[in-house]
């Protein structure tokens, strides 16, 4: 990282430079797009959980006037279980293909079975009920404990338990088995002089994006097809539907448009191949949109999972040994977030001795996708949960406990490396000395304090930045912004070159205009496509210095760079960007800088929650009274929306403690497929999240930045839990803290 | 010499926790422990990102492996 200076845009609270079309209602979204000629897709849904497709048959449905095509998986070319990529990581195309179209089963209940092409919504709705399927109706494996039972009825005849010690004979539920371990866990417990051991439990949650997937779709025979949606990953997106349809990648252009929220949920896709199918069929363009109730039923929330930790310390509360059994819902088809739940566990701790063990375990729920820091929401709960009972139970403090313990730079993490430098003691130390945390709490009120630990990646990033004649420029980088961080990008590349904010228009391109780009997550957006900025510039820097040195007579070396102006340190000649930019036709034509990085060095961030909730003893009802989320930042680009993303993290954490679950029937229907029933928390539930920018910066980043969208999400489910368990003098297990939840811990004490 | 760390899933595959190499960059490096441990070759190795000296590497045909780091192998982190 460079010496520490002063900035004159980083770390300011600049205006977005797409918020007044997104306040105005102009901003185009994924279902704003209009086609000339454009026709309407729609899905058919499963309504069975769990059933086999002994008939489909789409011939009547086709037959309806208006109708212009029908798309089954029959549809999809020879697919294999080649992996794909999709968000950060890899998925199986097999798997993705029949997630989008089930092939000879349904594995949940709204699982797309089909679908229609109409010229009108309506007709294509009514050709939907032309559709012919007979089901072999299968009894539903809804939780992981009947799925991991040896005679649960299977989802998949071939899917054996990876990570085994022995090679599974018989098919199963359970997709992976996982292991982490360091140090001699048991010795550890023998050491310590107090254990606390429990079972928790932590719901399937939606991302609840107010956005629903959509797309318009145009398929070209003679060259460029075109997706126009809503996504984190338009290169994702592109590399997906192209395995899918045998396409070179090269035919099919993807437009990111403007994204209402995403948070994990639009790293991998629904609609876009089926769009395509239709589009190519029909001959027109195709537009489809999920509806709320599509959303809940048929896209990827985060996984439920049942969780068995046990700590042990001793009575100075030195944590002696800590161990942590998971088994994570993923969905009808393999991939949870488990292995990530082992690797962030315990991660807040300098504990010698530690072990995890993860199920990855398929149920008969829409397949999970990731949502902030998939993993470590669910299996920190537990952890902090006991680490919180046994301070009290040793009669230690909060955060005095989590000080003692805490990792720091040299710690051994269980997934391998030792942490470098990194921010929670930091975050503690902010938490403990905040006026919350200072504050007496009142009469029925409870106080939990939580910390959560995210890993953030860096990755492949692309930016150019084209200057114009008169010296403004066009930053294109190929990250979707989920987050504000077109104004971040705006930021550094006014940083790095020295001329106003205004003066450079950051826009997002798509797949033709602007290199790769892996796809947007909280965790290294800003950090990796923020370094492709910062090269970009410093390449528009460098060609700025050499047409300078060419006018005048000098070197590139002769010319030094500052707040936007060429100096000629062999003379006391002084040209400005746009001047040397108006002069571009005589010194070598268009300036661009590129920036492509495959970045390295993303460093953790941890961060710290206090959460304060009064609880009503006769309904159960949590209010949530005040509530401080403390975090490492690095280095705020833009603190604003750092604060924003802290809150989002924290609101988002704070409705899984307390209200939202997927509730199924027992023949497996969601029943509260909607925000009326499925309740997230609104602006007049809470208090305002006050916030602490921690900045301990990262050593391996030009200004020190760390992700921060991540980390947000984890402390509050245990940080709220705990608080309710505090209020009602009971141990809360079972999230959410729902009334009926908590009313019944209530009655059971009393 | 520098030391590859197993994780409890690979020493599934190498039935050691630590392994020293004397590989100077990922090629041999694979070689190496192809060699030491036959049975890695049924694991993800290579499907692995691998850290040196704690700083997650994704070009790794791209780096030398300096004298005395730490090695570890892990599955790629998606994140949300």
């Amino acid at each position: 990282m460079s010496e520490a200076k002063e900035y004159k845009y980083i770390g300011q609270r600049t205006i977005r430079p797409d918020g007044y079309d997104k306040v105005t209602g102009k901003a185009n979204y994924a279902a704003d797009l209009t086609l000339p000629g454009m026709i309407w897709g729609k899905i058919l849904r499963s309504p069975h959980a769990h059933a086999k497709i002994i008939k489909l048959d789409t011939t009547k449905a086709e037959a309806l006037n208006g109708v212009m095509a029908a798309a089954t998986f029959a549809d999809f070319p020879s697919v294999s279980n080649e992996a794909i990529q999709s968000g950060e990581g890899a998925t199986d195309a097999l798997d993705l293909g029949r997630n989008i179209l089930a092939r000879d089963k349904v594995l949940y209940h709204g699982h797309a079975v089909a679908a229609i092409a109409a010229k009108t919504e309506a007709i294509a709705e009514r050709a939907l009920a032309l559709i012919e399927v007979e089901y072999e109706v299968l009894p539903p494996v809804m939780d992981v404990r009947d799925a991991m039972k040896a005679d649960a009825p299977l989802l998949h005849e071939d899917l054996f338990t990876q990570g085994s010690a022995e090679q599974p004979e018989k098919p199963s539920n359970i997709a992976a088995r996982h292991e982490f371990k360091m140090g001699d866990v048991e010795a550890g417990f023998a050491e310590a002089d107090m254990i606390v051991e429990r079972d928790y439990y932590s719901p399937t949650v939606h991302q609840g994006y107010i956005e629903p997937h959509a797309c318009t779709v145009n398929y070209n025979k003679d060259g460029q097809s075109m997706i126009w949606c809503s996504t984190q990953g338009h290169f994702d997106v592109r590399a997906s539907t192209a395995k899918l349809l045998a396409m070179p990648l090269g035919n099919l252009k993807v437009v990111a448009s403007e994204i209402g929220g995403g948070f994990g949920g639009k790293t991998t896709l629904y609609l876009e191949p089926v769009a395509l199918i239709l589009s190519r069929k029909s001959g027109r363009p195709v537009k489809m949109e999920m509806g709320r109730d599509e959303v809940f039923r048929a896209s990827g929330p985060g996984s439920a999972a049942r969780l068995t930790v046990k700590v042990g310390a001793k009575k100075d509360g030195t944590i002696t040994a800590m161990k942590s059994t998971m088994a994570f819902e993923a969905g009808a088809f393999k991939g949870s977030p488990v292995m990530m739940g082992c690797m962030t566990s315990f991660t807040p701790y300098n504990c010698p001795n530690v072990y995890c063990e993860g199920f990855d375990v398929v149920v008969n729920k829409p397949k999970v996708a990731a949502y902030r820091a998939p993993g470590a929401p669910q299996a920190e709960y537990a952890a902090e949960m006991a680490v919180s009972e046994l301070a009290d139970k040793l009669g230690i403090d909060q955060i005095d406990i989590r000080i003692k313990n805490a990792a720091k730079e040299g710690t051994q993490t269980i997934y391998g490396p030792k942490l470098k430098a990194v921010g929670l003691v930091e975050c503690l130390e902010a938490a403990r000395n905040s006026p919350h945390y200072q504050s007496a709490l009142k009469a029925g009120e409870g106080r939990g304090i939580a910390s959560g630990f995210w890993f953030n990646v860096g990755g492949q990033s692309s930016v150019t930045i084209n200057m114009n004649p008169d010296g403004t420029g066009t930053i294109v980088e190929g990250s979707p912004d989920i987050g504000g961080s077109r104004a971040s990008m705006q930021m550094m590349a006014s940083e790095e070159l020295g001329i106003p904010l205004n003066d450079l228009k950051p826009i997002i391109g798509d797949t033709e205009s602007v290199p790769y780009s892996q796809s947007t997550g909280g965790s290294r957006t800003t950090f990796a496509t923020g370094m492709a900025v910062i090269e970009a510039a410093q390449d528009v820097v460098r060609q700025l210095k050499e047409r300078a040195a060419s006018l005048w007579n000098v070197t590139p070396e002769q010319v030094e760079w500052q707040d936007g102006v060429a100096i000629n340190t062999a003379g006391e000649d002084k040209m400005t960007c746009a001047q040397i930019c108006a002069k571009n036709d005589k010194t070598g034509g268009q300036i661009t800088g590129t920036g492509n990085v495959n970045a390295r060095g993303a460093a953790p961030s941890f961060a710290v929650h206090l959460c304060d909730t009064y609880v009503d003893q006769e309904t159960g009802k949590v209010d949530v009274v005040r509530y401080t989320a403390i975090q490492d930042a690095g280095k705020a680009i833009h603190p604003g929306y750092v604060e924003g993303q802290y809150q989002g993290g924290a609101v988002q954490g704070i409705g899984w403690a307390l209200n939202e679950e997927y509730i199924y029937s027992k023949d497996g229907v969601m029943e509260n497929a909607g925000f009326l029933d499925y309740r997230i928390p609104l602006a007049s539930d809470l208090p305002m999240i006050d916030t602490i920018i921690v900045e301990v910066p990262n050593p391996f980043h030009p200004y020190g930045v760390r992700g921060v969208g991540e980390s947000g999400i984890i402390p509050p489910l245990a940080a709220v839990g705990y608080s309710v368990g505090n209020a009602i003098g009971a141990n809360v297990t079972d999230l959410p803290c729902s009334p009926p939840r908590v009313l019944k811990l209530i009655q059971g004490k009393n | 010499m520098a030391t590859v760390f197993c994780s409890s899933e690979l020493q599934r595959f190498t039935g050691e926790e630590l392994s020293a190499v004397s590989a100077l960059n990922y090629r041999d490096l694979l070689k190496e422990l192809y060699g030491k441990f036959p049975d890695l070759k049924n694991s993800d190795l290579e499907d692995m990102v691998i850290a040196i000296d704690g700083e997650i590497v994704h070009e790794p045909l791209l780096v030398e492996i300096p004298e005395g780091a730490e090695l570890h192998f892990f599955h790629f982190i998606a994140g949300g």
